[in-house]
């Protein structure tokens, strides 16, 4: 123990180590409404980062049983505006446009004349409820290929007979169970679930897997992220 | 390193009084960065939870509760994943500046609760819950302290470790595993928060029944005529 000191300086001493903590004042930027958004948005961003360092593109997401199937009646169905926005069947052909090598319409028997993957993984939706259910379709990678995509691209947009828009990363694009779907439960797409096509990524959450697709992108650079993304959801949102 | 401690001199009475460097500057700012950090957590967890407020099936869906928006943070589901996300990185980043401190600086061992601290437990339960009598006390914290503080950092090691197998259930699909799947851990996350606010709520009714000068070491570091002398 030192020898004896006063009070005065005791007092001194205390008000100099209360002063440390004067960066936790930092924190109050939060509650400024002008610096809120900002800096929740680069808090986002920073998430997304991350999130990004984080996926591993050869790693497979779980898959399961048969028996684990959630039934496919109690398969919910998410949409923002409308179950069945109509798509003519028989008239529908994929538009591919970007930085690819082949450019044009495709038919969904040229997607379907591509090797079929059918894979039972698990959609989780942001909302926080998630299911099991069984896919069927096309490798994206391998419809990449069928269309010279440009391989340094790094992104992907897709916009959606219900003016649906949404945006991949290559690397989630390109991942081995990220399905151009046609099929669920073995049977044709419904029309509920988004025929004659949609996407579905067991890597990312559900609003990045859309529906009624009526036409792919290749990009280097985004304009708009996707619909949810564009109203403060992350961009990224892999699982 | 060691607890510091002074004797300080009133210089009116010349009363001779010990005070105690208790909480090391990192500790003070670590707790009271996660005190807020664990706010906006809470918080924005609670308005993420409105968006499917169940453990169940989403069809039929069956509300566990009904949450009030008013004891929410974030307005809407993205908003509070905003809030969410970007919190989580202070709240991580707090927990690893305060493990790194207590670790090289060895000053854990105020706060870990070790097999010594075992027969001291049920007789601070006894006095605290109890009416039964009033222990002496030779360190910082006593038996029931410590395991409660303790506990309440597993806890908060936990929430990360379930709040990362929820958001990373693919690249993280093992931790998932570890936690009886993807629905169970979203649960445990679920109640791992309830503990901790139960444990915040016991912590200020101990500073409120302990008064100031159990409050201001958290702030200044020192505290004043400790019940305990240092050995």
């Amino acid at each position: 123990m030192n020898s004896p000191t006063d009070s005065r300086k005791f007092k001194s001493i205390n008000r100099r180590e209360l002063l440390k903590l004067t960066p936790v004042v930092v924190l109050g930027a939060f509650a400024i409404p002008k610096l809120q958004a900002p800096l929740l948005k680069a808090g986002l961003g920073f998430s997304d980062w991350a999130s990004a360092k984080l996926f591993r593109s050869g790693h497979l997401a779980p898959t399961f049983a048969d028996s684990d199937l959630t039934p496919f009646a109690k398969f919910p169905i998410n949409d923002y505006d409308v179950d069945d926005p109509e798509v003519d069947l028989d008239k529908w052909t994929l538009t591919v446009t970007g930085a690819v090598q082949k450019p044009g319409d495709y038919t969904l028997a040229q997607i379907q004349a591509l090797p079929k993957v059918r894979q039972n993984t698990r959609h989780v939706c942001v909302e926080g409820w998630d299911v099991i259910g069984r896919f069927g379709g096309a490798r994206l990678a391998d419809f990449l290929k069928t269309i010279g995509a440009d391989s340094t691209a790094r992104f992907l947009t897709v916009e959606c007979a219900d003016d649906y828009y949404e945006s991949l990363d290559m690397a989630a694009a390109t991942h081995p169970q990220t399905l151009l779907c046609y099929e669920m439960y073995d049977q044709p797409l419904t029309r509920e679930h988004g025929a004659p096509l949609r996407l579905q990524i067991p890597t990312k959450i559900g609003y990045k897997q859309a529906k009624y697709l009526t036409s792919i992108k290749v990009a280097h650079v985004l304009d708009r992220v996707g619909y949810w993304e564009d109203q403060g959801y992350s961009a990224f949102y892999g699982l | 390193m060691a607890t510091r401690a002074i004797a300080m001199e009133d210089e009116k009475t010349g009363e001779v009084t010990e005070a105690v460097y208790e909480h090391p500057f990192i500790i003070r700012l670590c707790h009271w960065v996660n005190a807020l950090s664990l706010f906006v957590m809470v918080g924005s967890g609670l308005q993420i939870f409105r968006a499917f407020p169940s453990f169940g099936a989403k069809i039929p869906q069956k509300d566990l509760i009904n949450w009030p928006r008013s004891l929410a943070l974030g307005g809407w589901l993205g908003g509070a994943l905003q809030w969410h996300l970007t919190f989580m990185w202070i709240y991580i980043a707090t927990g690893l500046l305060y493990f790194g401190y207590q670790i090289f600086s060895g000053h854990y061992k105020q706060v870990l609760f070790v097999r010594r601290d075992v027969p001291g437990l049920w007789p601070m339960v006894r006095h605290y819950f109890f009416f039964g009598p009033k222990l002496s006390v030779r360190e910082a914290y006593n038996p029931l302290q410590k395991y409660a503080y303790t506990s309440v950092i597993v806890l908060g090691v936990l929430s990360v470790l379930t709040g990362f197998a929820i958001w990373k259930p693919v690249q993280f699909s093992w931790l998932a595993w570890l936690m009886g799947g993807f629905h169970w851990t979203r649960l445990w996350h679920f109640l791992i928060m309830w503990v901790l606010l139960a444990f915040v709520f016991g912590h200020l009714v101990m500073v409120v029944l302990h008064g100031w000068n159990n409050f201001v070491p958290m702030l200044t570091g020192w505290k004043e005529d400790p019940e305990y002398r240092l050995e």
